[in-house]
Order: structure tokens, then sequence, then C-alpha cells
């Protein structure tokens, strides 16, 4: 398939799936701040803190309370990861291969995207946000859906898939860095404060609370932590989720398994592999945060390689002198 | 919604033979019509316009921030047209059609026509849409033009007119399914009944057309769509095409010559193309041959066509056939190379560069509309009933001193259609623009995109100024 289109198959999904996440990370705070009375300013700042956008926020608001962080992650066409800019752009690369995915597909990212476009300028949405959420994450499922039963699961699938699947890693780790902002401000707390109530609102907002609870039954900080990071099965699970990757992207490259014959399949098999063989207890020794950290800069390199190995332009040599 | 107070104001209508009596195939529609509640039209109206706005065929109003996108505007009332009105429409337009692929071929070889002085020679080697680097050149197949879309109108007294024919890059097809697609949910059962000849088909077609054009060497030709980009107005239908073709719809960028070949930059590598159905005007399509600051075409690309290694459509240098002023001269086209009176008159037309003509014209500039060869989309133009003196001087003025730039023609009073204008009908003027495919046959798509000039009163269908659709129902005989 053309190398444009497969760039922007995988930033179509990879943009759905960040908006997604960033309608759950605010419904997961919301939350919280309905159990933390008293203490909203505090409990928002965090949220503009994890997107990597401090800088941004403050030349643009004066304070982080709820309506302008909303405002920010929801809204902003100035924020480059606010949902309606996700959506923005994943509609634009859903224009660029307009030809190659399917009308039912194109409606939906149409559909949701209208739908933003007009909340957006519904004063109510910030009272009371939650049918937003719902609709947005429904209309995620749905694009989901469709792309399963109307695509065919080729090449273009699997850059969709990838790209899915990279997004998904990527803010699972951004989700569990909430809680740990929120509650644990300094590494030497870490494992020291336990809360019910805001440990299941953090599964919630991954819709993993009922399985979460079948496998493990009680609450624990390090059960939820291992359960978001590195469950198999569990499909909003960051181990999961490189799974799925490592299969798309030895599907596009016809790699055996075990086996690779590209940087980004080297990179991704090395990061999967790291986790597969982790223990939750020395994630928790390290340090959660320095490890979500880590964990996303070396996701970004593998997303780095698999532009350099399939998107970009290269040059055609012995044409145009 | 009642066509009962519904005048025609003495304009030849689509729908009504004279108020209240409507054309025999309008019959089913306006009873369906009449059998609804009073808001139910209206809540179709709104649906159908939905239904466009979630399927993304849109265009952006420039200027303002995001949020504006608007729907090309669609009237769900169609346009009827009985089936043998159209046996001749189609018939006069294979025979335009097949006439202008000689000509073309004609002008960029042996040039007999020109020799013959059926054409002065400087009105085709001066038009600006002359392209010199096409000489000696046959394309595959010996076909120039592979789509085209003809512009008709009606007059006062129902006769259908050519008044213009486009051979490069015309748009509007995908309206046209589009809106097939929205009407057949809007009035269902009257569609079921009428008995409308399907347009659905097209793609089909068009893929074929294009697949005739391979090289015989390629057993499974690879054929892609050329579009500008997402920017491009027409962007919506160059994706659709692609889309409903099957085939890859690339942009410059994704394009490289290699070894001479055409290929696109996938993500195993280069692959070759064999066919391209671009929808970049002649002067962006290479650097190297015609605009040297183009960014859209493909450095090569002239000289894969020219060697044979790649098939254009349309082939560039079909621009000659769809000049303004050679359009004059189509009707002694047809005469010489079929031997054929043509079918579908053109609108009856004034070349200035003709001594007699011009002085007809000079001197009837106050009911004439005047028409500078090379430019489109109302530019260049005199509407002499709707001119002022001071205008109607600089005009003459500017014929003078380039008689071979212009043409003129009677004002006609085209043909009118009932629209939707705030919860009743009222007339507004329509044209018609079929659209014909040159393959191994030739076919002529029953219908096309209906333009209707939207303004009370306006003669101008074009989309920015005014204009909207409709979908337009050939009926079976």
């Amino acid at each position: 398939m053309l190398s444009r289109d497969a760039n922007s198959m995988y930033w179509m999904s990879r943009y759905i799936e960040r908006a997604e996440n960033v309608a759950r990370t605010i419904e997961v705070n919301s939350h919280m701040t309905l159990d933390l009375p008293g203490e909203e300013h505090t409990q928002w700042g965090p949220l503009v803190t994890i997107a990597g956008a401090s800088d941004l926020f403050s030349t643009r608001y004066d304070e982080a309370n709820q309506k302008n962080v909303i405002h920010f992650l929801a809204f902003d066409r100035d924020n480059p990861n606010s949902i309606i800019s996700c959506l923005g752009a994943a509609r634009e690369n859903a224009r660029a291969v307009r030809s190659s995915i399917t009308s039912e597909m194109w409606e939906q990212i149409n559909r949701m995207y209208l739908y933003v476009n007009e909340t957006s300028t519904n004063a109510r949405v910030f009272e009371s946000p939650h049918e937003f959420y719902t609709r947005l994450k429904l209309g995620s499922h749905l694009f989901l859906g469709i792309t399963e039963v109307t695509m065919t699961h080729g090449e273009g699938w699997h850059f969709c898939r990838l790209g899915r699947a990279l997004e998904r890693a990527d803010q699972a780790t951004r989700l569990l860095d909430v809680k740990y902002f929120i509650l644990l401000p300094t590494v030497d707390h870490v494992g020291l404060s336990v809360d019910d109530i805001q440990w299941a609102a953090v599964l919630r907002s991954g819709s993993a609370f009922e399985m979460y609870r079948r496998q493990y039954g009680v609450i624990a900080p390090d059960k939820v932590v291992e359960f978001l990071l590195l469950d198999r099965e569990f499909p909003r699970a960051v181990l999961y989720s490189l799974n799925r990757a490592e299969e798309s992207l030895r599907a596009i490259t016809g790699s055996l398994e075990g086996t690779f014959q590209s940087v980004p399949e080297q990179r991704l098999g090395q990061l999967r592999s790291d986790l597969t063989y982790m223990r939750v207890e020395e994630i928790i020794a390290s340090g959660l945060h320095e490890f979500l950290d880590n964990f996303q800069k070396r996701l970004i390199t593998v997303g780095d390689a698999i532009y350099d190995n399939f998107f970009s332009l290269r040059p055609v040599s012995g044409i145009h002198p | 919604m009642r066509f009962d107070n519904y005048d025609t104001e003495g304009f030849y209508d689509e729908l009504f033979e004279a108020p209240g009596k409507p054309r025999p195939g309008a019959q089913i529609l306006v009873e369906r019509i009449h059998s609804l509640s009073d808001g139910d039209v209206t809540r179709r109206q709104i649906a159908a316009e939905q239904a466009l706005l979630q399927m993304g065929i849109t265009f952006n109003v420039y200027g303002a921030d995001g949020g504006t996108e608007r729907i090309f505007p669609f009237d769900i009332i169609p346009r009827i047209i009985q089936g043998g009105e159209w046996e001749v429409i189609e018939r006069g337009l294979r025979q335009r059609i097949e006439a202008l692929n000689l000509f073309i071929h004609d002008i960029y070889n042996e040039q007999h026509i020109l020799r013959d002085g059926i054409i002065p020679e400087d009105i085709v080697l001066s038009a600006t849409s002359y392209r010199a680097v096409c000489s000696g050149l046959t394309p595959p197949k010996g076909i120039w033009c592979h789509i085209t879309g003809t512009d008709l109108v009606r007059d006062k007294d129902g006769t259908f007119y050519v008044l213009e024919d486009n051979l490069r890059c015309p748009s509007g097809v995908s309206y046209v399914l589009a809106n097939r697609q929205v009407l057949k949910r809007t009035f269902p059962i009257v569609f079921h009944k009428s008995n409308v000849r399907a347009v659905a088909d097209y793609p089909s077609h068009l893929l074929e057309t294009l697949k005739y054009l391979a090289p015989d060497t390629q057993s499974a030709p690879v054929v892609a769509v050329l579009t500008p980009g997402i920017y491009n107005s027409a962007y919506f239908e160059h994706a659709y095409l692609a889309q409903q073709m099957g085939v890859e719809l690339v942009e410059g960028s994704d394009l490289v010559v290699d070894n001479g070949f055409v290929c696109m930059r996938t993500t195993t590598g280069l692959q070759r193309v064999d066919v391209l159905y671009r929808r970049i005007d002649d002067d962006f399509i290479d650097p190297d041959v015609f605009r040297k600051d183009s960014m859209l075409g493909v450095p090569g690309l002239f000289e894969a066509y020219r060697t044979g290694r790649v098939a254009l459509a349309n082939a560039p240098g079909t621009g000659i056939a769809d000049d303004k002023v050679i359009y004059a001269y189509v009707s002694r086209i047809v005469k010489y190379y079929m031997d054929q009176d043509m079918i579908l008159p053109n609108v009856p037309t004034y070349i200035c560069a003709e001594a007699e003509d011009l002085a007809y014209v000079l001197e009837h500039l106050d009911e004439l509309v005047v028409k500078a060869a090379n430019e489109s989309g109302g530019y260049g133009m005199l509407v002499g009933p709707h001119s002022t003196r001071e205008q109607q001087k600089e005009f003459a003025e500017r014929i003078k001193s380039a008689p071979r730039n212009y043409i003129a023609q009677p004002t006609l009073a085209l043909s009118r259609a009932p629209v939707i204008v705030d919860g009743h009908f009222e007339g507004r003027h329509v044209d018609l623009r079929p659209y014909i495919l040159y393959g191994k046959d030739i076919f002529v798509m029953p219908g096309g995109l209906t333009r209707v000039a939207l303004k009370k009163g306006s003669l101008v269908v074009n989309s920015s100024q005014g204009g909207g659709s409709k979908d337009t129902w050939v009926l079976s005989e």
C-alpha cells in the first residue's frame, strides 16, 4: 500500500484512541474530585502536567480549575492533544485515505467530529460532562467495531491496529500516572497511601473494574498496577496492547515470531519482552512514576522507527539528478 | 406542501406542462407530494441535508475557524426527463464526443481540417489550450477525451442545446451518485414506481474505461486516481471515485518516475502504475514540461506518457476542444469528420473572428451574451441585457482589438424546475451536465448533474455563486 496511506491509517487510529483516552482521563478525575471535596484546584492541575502541556496551559488560562482544564483538554483547538484537535486530526487523516477505508468508517469519524464540534459551544457540558464522555467512548468503540467488520484484515488494517495498540499502551501509562500525581506527590510516598475508592476510579476509567474484581477480588495498589500494566488478556492493559502491536507489525513485515528484520520490530520486541518478564514488585520498588516515564520514552523511539521505516518518503536513486 | 399555486410564469418547466398540469412522468411524484402532510416534505428535506453532512460531502467556507463546512445545497424535488427525450440526448452526445475526439487527434497530427479550411488555422494554433508538445502523439487506443461532462440547457420551447463542452477534468459526477443515494431514501415509493434508470454503475464503467487504456502487455493493470490533495475543492469526488473503483488515490508526491515508468511509493517499495485518472490540469502535471512551479505534478510524467509507458485520462491537450471559439465550429466538425448533421444543436453562436458576425455582435451588444474564449466560471463575460452602456462600449473595444477571443450568443430563457423555498414551491432555472465515457465504447450516464440557480431569477448555476443541485431521473420507456 501507499506509504502515505499507511501513515494516515496509523495516525487516524492513534488519534481516535487518544481522544477516547483523554475523555477517560477527564472522567476518572471528575469522579475522584467528587470524592475529594474542597481540593478542587490542586486536583485538576495534574491532568495538564501528565499531558505534558503545563507551559501551553499557563499561557492560555490563569487557573487550573475544573472548567479551564476541561475546556483545555476537550475543546481547545490550540491544544494539539485536545479531544477536538484529535478528532479533527483523525478526520483529516481519514479524509486522506478516504478511498482506502470503508464509507462506514469515514462516516463514523465524521459523526464523532461533528458531535464534538457541536458540543464545544454548549455550556452545559461543563456541568454534566458524563454524557459527553460516554458518547465519545461509545463512538470510539463503534469505530473500532466498524473497522473490525467492514475492513479487510490486510496491511491497512494492521497499520490501524498497530497505531491503536501503541496509543493505548501509551495512554494506559498516563492514566496510571494521574493517580500517582494526585495522591503521591513525591516518590517517597509510593506504596504508602491506599485508597480503595480512588484506585477503583482508575480501574473504572479504564473499563477495568469488573475484570479486575473477578481476577483479584480486593483492591490493592500493586495489583491494580499489575493488572493495568502486565496483564496478557485484559484488552486495555499495556502488555496486551504491546503484544497486539507486535503481531500487527510482524503481519506487515512478514517476520516470524521471535525474529526481526527492521528497527521498529527490534525496539518494540525489546520493550515488550522487558515487560513480559517483569514483576510488579520490581516496578513499584524502582518507582512507578519513573518506570512509566521511561516506558513512554522508549515507546516514542518505537514510533520514530515506524515512521522512518514505513512512512518517510525516501529519495529514489538515479532518477532526477 | 402543494403545487396548487405553483406558477411556471411562462418558462419551460421541467415538471409541469402548465400550472396544475404535471408532465407525464412527473404525475406519480406530484400525487405523492400532495398526499404528504405539511411538515413531511420539509422533514424529508432536512433529513436529506443531514445525510449529506454525515457522508461528509461538504466544502469548506474559508476564513472561518474550523467549524464551518457546508454541504453543496441540494433540493429533494427531482428533475425528471422522459425516456424518449433522453434517447435523443444520448445519441447526440455520442456523436459529439466521437467527432471531438477525431478533431483533437487530427489537430495534433495531420491537421486535415485546417488544411481544408474548415476552421481558420490561427484560431486553433493561437488557443491557450493548444499544447504543441502533444503534436505527433497517438494516445493509447487513439482516445483523447475519456471522460467528458457536457453542459446542456433548455430554451423556452423545451429544445435542448449544448452550452459548453468540458473535456479536461470535468467534476460533479460524485454529486450525481450521492444525490441519488440520498433521494432513494427520501422518496422510496415514488422512486420505485417511476422506473428510474440507475446511475450507480458509473464507477464500474469508469474503471472499465480506464483499464482499457493500459498497455496490452499488462494482464492486471494498475489504475490510480491522481489528486491535487485534500485541500482541493473536488477532493471528495477524487476520493469517492477511487474508493468506488477500488483503486489507489495518489498525490504527486506519492509518484515517481523510475527507469521511465511511473511508480507509486508503497510500504514495500515502488509499484508500477499503468493508468492515471488525473484530476490535475495539464499545466500542473509535470514541471519538466509544463509549469515549472507546479508542486502537484510528477517530474518525468509526460515523457513516460509520450513513450507509452503510462496512460493518462484525459490525455493532455484535450482542452483545445472546449475552447469557446472552437465550440462555435462543432457542427462543422461533426459534418467534416462524420458526414452527419449535428443531432444536439449548439446555442446559436456568433464568431467575432468572422466579419459578418462581428458586425452583428457590435450592433447588438445590449441583447447578447459575449464570452471570452479562454475564460471560465463567468469571468470575461458580458451579459448584454444586464449591462450598462459604459460596459458595452468597453467590451466593444476589447472585441475589436482581439476578435478571435470572443463569441456571442443570444440570451436564453433557461428552463425551470420547482424547488422548496420557505415552505412552498418556486421555479428556479436549471441546467444539466451528463457524463460521457469513451473507452471500448461510448457510454452516456443516464442522467447527470442538474444544477439549480437558487437565487430568484438568477441564471448562474455555479456553486460558487449560489447554485445547488437536484437528482436527475431519466425514466425507462
